[in-house]
């Protein structure tokens, strides 16, 4: 067990790293000099100089990489171009929406597509399991920013149960801001939840067929019994990795839902960001983004070890 | 055997395509011209399915943004299928060694870039365009073909068949190209149905937030993006496009449910 | 009253005909077998009596266990009685566990999903149950996972697991077919020893002739889902009413006609030759101990001959077949045909194309996307100058006719032949290139026993007049004695006993030989031949 972890610890800090260097590199290629941009066209050239040896952008390369990831392990983000303010900063304010947002909708789509595929995959053939799949079916083909749309249309514009945008904060009280956030989880999750169900009834009906399943009914458990004990926690193997997947792609994802709700989370400050060639801001965003998708893989291999003993043993 | 998934997908998936390709000599009206006096028309005779805030006839903005989707998302899936395949049976020819383990560890990084970032850098360097949504699209199904491609291969080389091509003498990129890569050729065809379809998906959310094509050329997610201000004014401006992505992604994965039954009730696709 | 009573049993599925009208008894502390081959019902027959005939399933008729009508019963009442009353065995032991639960939940789960005791009783008894199948707690605590057990320490916790709740009547679907002989012994002994002791009756299913003679009380025929001969073993044994029964043991028994031949100069030589794997690290800084899988094996083979090499699984065969074939380079030694190296650099084509090889699974080994004649025309391949067109068909026609299928053949897909056809092409697609050596790997080892024999023949007939040499690898010492020469037997890595067939059967020198020859079960002498219209009633 030991050693998985250590194996899987340093395969983390290989990814971060060619990682850190692909997001500065492509960073780098962009056309267009902070500096000059923030000081508009008709600045003159000594100033420009100037703000680029303030920014640091004078270094070399390989110096500046340096700087920016050994900044990051200390947790020094480094000063926003814009703003002048410092990037971590910057980043716990907006996270304080984005991650509450990507948990909960998370929350929404494991407890929703759970028992939809565990129903359809026990009822197979029969008409629950013909109505879940008719129902994912239509859930995977929605995009989630229209369904965001339709449910401002119903919900916040009709029927006035919701605000149809906008964040009060957490120091509005925690069921006022959960409330603000609860119409973008529904259509991150719904689309979402479709994807789980499915994948939750395929991987169930899979061990269904295997043949332990049959020692157990030939145990004297009933069907169900066999279902809970022995189908569930094997059909959750396939699962958990979609469901770390998930959790990236939520955060992630919710870059598009924030635009529709108006949320101040990681989206929109990466959209402002890059209007405003605030590149070490969206540098920075982007790798955290990619550090919580990498960590949840982590996670999620760290989990299938406690699911499965096979995996105790070998790595 | 034709089962209702494979009639119902292929009779849509038909339909958006004549239509895309119908556009490109006739639309029931110029897409280019605007006419406030008739703008937020409801679907009537003059207009089948309405206008839009400038008064643009909303089936001929969709018919012309169907070429959009269509192309972005097949051109996506061919550099995916191109580039991925080949990286797939290269690794599974030389599975555990050195190009395996190289490549692999490759497709985890992408993996690691969730879609939308990969679109957002690339347009935070060259700017946003159509192009820059096919290029990111298209590197996210790199990895998405060269996983399942490896998967599918690693268990045909187990098979004696491969064995007996072996020694048979045959080398390795000769037996993947001639026993490996027709025994996949149902599932990467499913598959590649799924990827386009998210493809169109994928298309319809860049071009929402503006990263994908730009005006003047329609493109449904745009069209929902503009609609966005008027939904509580003309409800059908954002109905109707959502519905006509809804209707083509629905399309796309019925006809490759249909085809994976046809084709081979055992193949495995991922559905993610 | 008999404890199990099946009466006009018919089954089919989705409507199509399974069992007919099949009738059955099995008594208390008996043991009643049912044999056939593969297609015949009789793992079906299990499963019905179980309740858990596969969905799309219709039965008619009775199955009457203690008196109750088991197809009449509830399934709530059919679990209860499944795992306390009727106990059951599988055939594959490495799928048969949950492999996230330990072996202690597992047979602990068969006696609290009755309510049996409580949960402490429970763990006590299973700690008992498990030391009676021979895995005391001392060495197999209860909280083993399957995979930390091998093939047959995995069956052994099944068969805890159906006895736990000391049931009246035990199935056992072949249960030892997955295992190695010496393992299989084993199990069929506890398995006697179960029924000696618990007065418990066993209904087993197996394929294997042998097995059945040795130990079932009485013997159930099964062919096209009908019994066509039933009665106590010895009785059928003697009197074979019924053709099949006589061609299924005669196929057993049989033994291929192989002559005499003329033995030439050393063909193939394998000398010192070792092979290893790199092995899993103990610890995290330690150095990996590679396992040799192949340890300094030396043997010739010569022109004409035909060696068997036997052994069980893990012993390395298969590492050094895919040696001699030149797929694989070997860490020391050497091999060479005809006095040249298999494997220099890398693969030598050369040799390559005088060496072929026939596999185990007839399904498996060829290409369903390709027709017949160009699966077998693949090692043309290895010539550099293969012949084309009309020399093409024709040599793909008498490879088809060598082996006693039609040149027209040629152009149909594999998916139209039976198992042992498609042995038979695997058969004409290494003899094509008119190779020296031909390795069968395992090759008859999934057919049906009549089919065996016939594939048995083919390969006499051809050695006799084509001089064919081959090795012949298998698990199946009866099959080895029946086809070959010479035999090799291997274990762990080393060939340790190297003799003509004959003198090794009779007489096995090495302990670890005759150990694997005590183990393999036997059948009994033919009874002497009656007329044939006797026969036939």
């Amino acid at each position: 067990m030991l050693r998985f972890v250590v194996k899987r610890l340093l395969s983390l800090a290989l990814s971060l790293i060619v990682a850190s260097g692909v997001i500065f590199l492509v960073v780098e290629v962009a056309p267009g000099d902070p500096a000059s941009f923030m000081l508009g066209i008709n600045a003159q050239p000594e100033t420009v100089a100037a703000l680029r040896a303030e920014l640091g952008l004078d270094q070399s390369r390989l110096a500046r990489y340096l700087q920016w990831t050994g900044g990051m392990l200390t947790g020094d983000f480094g000063t926003s171009y814009t703003y002048r303010t410092p990037v971590a900063q910057m980043i716990a304010d907006r996270l304080w929406v984005s991650l509450p947002l990507a948990l909960y909708a998370l929350a929404l789509s494991t407890l929703i597509a759970f028992p939809a595929g565990i129903l359809a995959a026990a009822r197979r053939g029969r008409p629950a399991d013909i109505g879940v799949m008719g129902a994912t079916q239509l859930g995977v083909a929605i995009p989630n920013f229209w369904f965001a749309m339709m449910l401002v249309l119903i919900f916040a514009i009709q029927l006035r149960w919701f605000s149809a945008g906008g964040f009060p904060g957490w120091d509005a009280g925690f069921f006022a801001a959960l409330k603000a956030l609860t119409l973008p989880a529904i259509a991150l999750a719904l689309p979402q939840a479709a994807i789980l169900a499915r994948i939750m009834r395929s991987s169930l009906l899979d061990i269904l067929g295997e043949d332990f399943i049959r020692t157990a009914r030939a145990k004297g458990l009933t069907a169900r019994q066999a279902l809970w004990r022995h189908g569930v926690r094997n059909a959750l193997i396939p699962v958990l990795t979609i469901i770390g997947l998930q959790f990236a792609f939520l955060l992630a994802g919710a870059i598009i839902i924030e635009q529709v709700f108006f949320l101040p989370g990681l989206g929109r400050l990466i959209f402002q960001s890059i209007t405003q060639r605030d590149l070490i801001v969206v540098e920075s965003v982007v790798m955290l983004l990619v550090f919580a998708v990498i960590m949840v893989n982590f996670l999620v291999d760290l989990a299938y070890a406690a699911v499965d003993p096979r995996l105790r043993l070998r790595a | 055997m034709m089962s209702r998934n494979l009639i119902l997908g292929g009779v849509l998936t038909g339909v958006f395509a004549a239509a895309a390709l119908i556009s490109f000599v006739w639309t029931p009206a110029s897409v280019e011209t605007m006419n406030i006096a008739a703008r937020l028309q409801l679907p009537g005779a003059g207009h089948l399915l309405g206008t839009d805030h400038f008064g643009r006839d909303i089936l001929s903005m969709l018919m012309v943004g169907a070429r959009t989707s269509i192309a972005v998302a097949l051109v996506a899936v061919g550099i995916g299928m191109g580039l991925g395949v080949p990286l797939g049976l290269t690794a599974a020819a030389r599975s555990g060694g050195f190009l395996d383990e190289a490549i692999m560890r490759m497709n985890d990084l992408i993996f690691a870039f969730p879609s939308l970032v990969i679109a957002i850098l690339i347009t935070a360097v060259f700017g946003p365009s159509a192009t820059n949504a096919i290029i990111a699209i298209g590197i996210f199904n790199i990895p998405v073909f060269a996983r399942i491609t490896r998967g599918a291969a690693l268990s045909l080389w187990k098979r004696e068949f491969i064995m007996a091509a072996r020694v048979a003498g045959k080398g390795r990129a000769r037996i993947s190209a001639e026993h490996i890569l027709p025994n996949i050729a149902n599932l990467l065809i499913v598959q590649g149905t799924i990827q386009f379809s998210l493809g169109i998906l994928a298309e319809a959310g860049l071009s929402y937030v503006g990263l994908g094509a730009q005006p003047p050329t329609p493109s449904w997610g745009r069209m929902l993006a503009d609609a966005q201000t008027m939904v509580s004014l003309a409800p059908h401006v954002a109905l109707i496009p959502g519905l006509t992505i809804v209707a083509m992604v629905l399309g796309l994965n019925l006809l490759g449910d249909g085809l994976r039954d046809a084709l081979d009730p055992r193949l495995k696709v991922a559905r993610a | 009253m008999s404890l199990l009573d099946i009466d006009t049993l018919s089954l089919a599925i989705f409507g199509k005909p399974i069992l007919k009208r099949l009738s059955l008894t099995v008594e208390e502390g008996e043991i009643a077998a049912l044999t056939g081959e593969s297609g015949s019902g009789k793992s079906l027959t299990a499963f019905a009596t179980m309740g858990l005939a596969p969905t799309g399933s219709r039965m008619q008729g009775r199955i009457a266990f203690g008196g109750t009508d088991l197809l009449r019963l509830p399934e709530r009442a059919m679990c209860d009685l499944r795992g306390r009353q009727i106990g059951m065995v599988f055939q594959e032991p490495m799928t048969a566990l949950n492999p996230v639960q330990t072996i202690g939940a597992q047979v602990m789960e068969t006696i609290l999903v009755h309510k049996a005791m409580p949960r402490e009783a429970a763990k006590a008894r299973a700690r008992e149950v498990l030391a009676r199948v021979g895995l005391p707690p001392a060495r197999f605590p209860l909280s083993r996972y399957p995979h930390q057990l091998s093939g047959g320490q995995r069956q052994r916790v099944v068969i805890a697991m159906a006895i736990a709740l000391r049931p009246r009547l035990l199935i056992a679907d072949e249960p030892t077919t997955a295992l190695d002989v010496t393992t299989q012994a084993q199990i069929l002994d506890l398995l006697k020893t179960l029924v000696r002791e618990d007065g418990m009756a066993l209904m087993m299913i197996t394929h294997d002739l042998a097995v059945v003679s040795d130990m079932a009380d009485t013997l159930h025929v099964m062919r096209h889902g009908e019994i066509v001969e039933a009665g106590r073993t010895a009785e059928v044994l003697r009197d074979m009413r019924h053709p099949y029964t006589r061609q299924l043991f005669d196929a057993s028994r049989h033994r291929a006609d192989l002559g005499a031949k003329d033995i030439g100069a050393p063909l193939l030589s394998v000398r010192n030759v070792s092979r290893d794997y790199p092995a899993a690290r103990k610890s995290l800084f330690g150095k990996p101990e590679p396992f040799r899988a192949v340890d300094t094996v030396s043997f010739d083979i010569r022109h004409g001959e035909r060696v068997g090499l036997v052994g069980e699984s893990g012993c390395g065969k298969s590492t050094l077949t895919r040696a001699i074939l030149g797929l694989e380079p070997v860490q020391e030694g050497q091999i060479t045909l005809g006095g040249e190296p298999v494997w220099t650099d890398r693969a030598n084509l050369a040799i390559r194309r005088r060496m072929q090889v026939v596999f185990q699974d007839p399904y498996g080994s060829f290409n369903p996307r390709h027709k017949v004649g160009r699966l077998i025309a693949e090692p043309f391949h290895l010539l550099p100058d293969p012949p084309r067109g009309g020399a093409r068909e024709r040599a793909i026609g008498a490879a088809l006719a060598s082996v006693g299928l039609a040149p027209k053949d040629a152009d149909r897909y594999i998916h139209a032949f039976s198992g042992g056809q498609r042995q038979r092409i695997a058969i004409a697609r290494a003899l094509i290139i008119k190779p020296d050596l031909i390795v069968f790997d395992e090759a008859v080892s999934a057919l049906d026993v009549r089919v065996r024999a016939q594939i048995l023949d083919l390969m006499a007939d051809l050695s006799r007049d084509h001089g064919l040499t081959y090795l012949f690898i298998s698990h199946d010492l009866g099959v080895v004695r029946s086809i070959t020469d010479r035999v090799l037997v291997m274990k762990a890595g080393r060939i340790v006993e190297d003799r003509p067939t004959k003198a090794l059967f009779d007489a096995p020198k090495h302990p670890y030989t005759r150990s694997l020859l005590a183990a393999a079960p036997t059948l009994p002498p033919p009874p002497e031949t009656r007329d044939a219209a006797q026969a036939s009633l």
